[in-house]
C-alpha cells in the first residue's frame, strides 16, 4: 500500500464543484459590479485552484514538507508581485524632477 | 545498509537508496513540486506583466477582453476540468491496481486535451485572425488594446505549448500502462504527470477570468462591440 487512495466519489464531487464555479464566474461577469467584477472573478479562480491542488493533486494528504514547498512557491510569487507593484504604482508620487534639469536653472547664470 | 539493498528483493520500480516505498513516493512527489514551483515563477512573470500593463491601461484591457468570445473560453475551461478528472481517475485506477481503466482514462485525457487545442487553434485563433486581432500590421484598434492581445496570445500560446508537451508525455504513459508497468506499488510517472497536467489546468483557471471576464460582460450604455 503506497499513497492515499482518494475515493472516486470525492473526485466527482470536486469535478462538479469546478464546473459549477466555472458557470458561476461566467454568470457573475454579466452583472455590473464595477471593480468588484475583477475581485469576484479572482476569488472564484482561487477557490477553483484550491480544489484542484487539495484533491486532484492530493496535497490534502501530502506530507508537511511538500505543503511547505508549495506555500513557499506562492510566497515567492507574492514577493515578485509586491516588489514590482511597489515600484510601478509609486512612480508618480512627489514632484517629477529628473536628472540635469534639476540643476540647469542654477547653472545658467554662471556661464 | 538495510536488507532491501540486496538486488532481487525490491518491489518493481523501487530504488535501493530509499528506506521504504512510501519514502520514495514522497521524495518523487517533492521533486515534482519543486519543478512546478519554477513553473509558477515562469508563468508568474507573464502574470506580473499583465498586472502592470492592466494597471496602466485598464480601459484598453477591458476593451480587449470584450473582443474575445466567451463561449470558447468557458467551453475550453469545462473541457480542461474534465481532462483533469480523467487524469485523476487514471491514477486512481493504478492505485487500486486496475489496468484497463488506467489506459481508458489516459486516452480520454489525451482526447480532451486535444479537443481543447483543436477548439483553440482551429476555431478561436482562426476567428481572431479573421477579425484582425493578431498584433502586428493590420491590427484593428489602438496600441494599448494591441498590448492586451500580445499578452493574450503569448499566455494562451505558452499554455497551449505546455498542453502539447503534456499530451506527448501521456502518449508515452499510455504505452507504459499498456505494457503493465504501473500497479498499486509503482505509479510515480503517472502521479507526476498528473501533477503537471493539473498545474496546466490551474494556469487556465486563472487565464480564463483574467483574459475573458476581467472587464465584465454586461452591456455598457452607449457602447457597442
Amino acid at each position: 500500500m503506497s499513497g492515499h487512495v482518494v475515493p472516486v466519489k470525492i473526485y466527482v464531487a470536486v469535478f462538479v464543484s469546478l464546473i459549477f464555479l466555472t458557470a458561476l464566474t461566467t454568470a457573475v461577469a454579466y452583472v455590473d459590479m464595477g471593480k468588484f467584477n475583477l475581485v469576484a472573478a479572482l476569488a472564484i479562480a482561487v477557490a477553483k485552484m484550491l480544489l484542484v491542488i487539495l484533491f486532484f493533486m492530493h496535497v490534502k494528504y501530502s506530507p508537511t514538507l511538500t505543503k511547505v514547498v508549495i506555500v513557499a512557491a506562492f510566497v515567492w510569487l507574492g514577493i515578485m508581485v509586491t516588489l514590482t507593484l511597489s515600484d510601478e504604482l509609486t512612480r508618480n508620487w512627489g514632484v517629477k524632477v529628473t536628472g540635469w534639469s534639476m540643476i540647469l536653472p542654477h547653472l545658467r547664470g554662471l556661464f | 545498509m538495510t536488507v532491501h539493498a540486496v538486488h532481487g528483493e525490491h518491489p518493481p520500480g523501487f530504488a535501493h537508496q530509499f528506506e521504504e516505498v512510501e519514502q520514495q513516493r514522497e521524495a518523487v512527489n517533492l521533486g515534482m513540486w519543486l519543478f512546478l514551483a519554477t513553473e509558477i515563477m515562469f508563468f508568474g512573470g507573464l502574470f506580473m506583466g499583465y498586472i502592470v500593463y492592466r494597471s496602466h491601461f485598464p480601459g484598453a484591457f477591458d476593451d480587449g477582453s470584450h473582443l474575445l468570445n466567451i463561449k470558447f473560453g468557458s467551453t475550453n475551461t469545462a473541457v480542461l476540468i474534465a481532462s483533469s478528472l480523467t487524469m485523476a481517475l487514471a491514477i486512481h485506477s493504478a492505485q487500486v491496481g486496475k489496468k484497463k481503466p488506467q489506459i481508458l482514462f489516459l486516452i480520454l485525457t489525451m482526447i480532451l486535451g486535444a479537443l481543447f487545442l483543436f477548439l483553440k487553434f482551429n476555431f478561436e485563433w482562426r476567428a481572431d485572425y479573421h477579425e484582425h486581432l493578431i498584433p502586428g500590421f493590420g491590427f484593428r484598434g489602438d496600441p494599448h488594446v494591441q498590448m492586451f492581445f500580445c499578452f493574450y496570445f503569448f499566455m494562451t500560446g505558452l499554455h497551449a505549448l505546455h498542453m502539447i508537451v503534456g499530451i506527448g508525455i501521456l502518449i508515452v504513459l499510455t504505452i507504459m500502462a499498456a505494457r503493465g508497468r504501473f500497479n498499486e506499488h509503482y505509479y510515480a510517472p503517472l502521479e507526476n504527470t498528473g501533477l503537471y497536467w493539473h498545474f496546466v489546468d490551474i494556469i487556465w483557471i486563472f487565464l480564463f477570468p483574467l483574459l475573458y471576464l476581467a472587464g465584465g460582460r454586461y452591456p455598457i450604455p452607449g457602447v457597442t462591440h
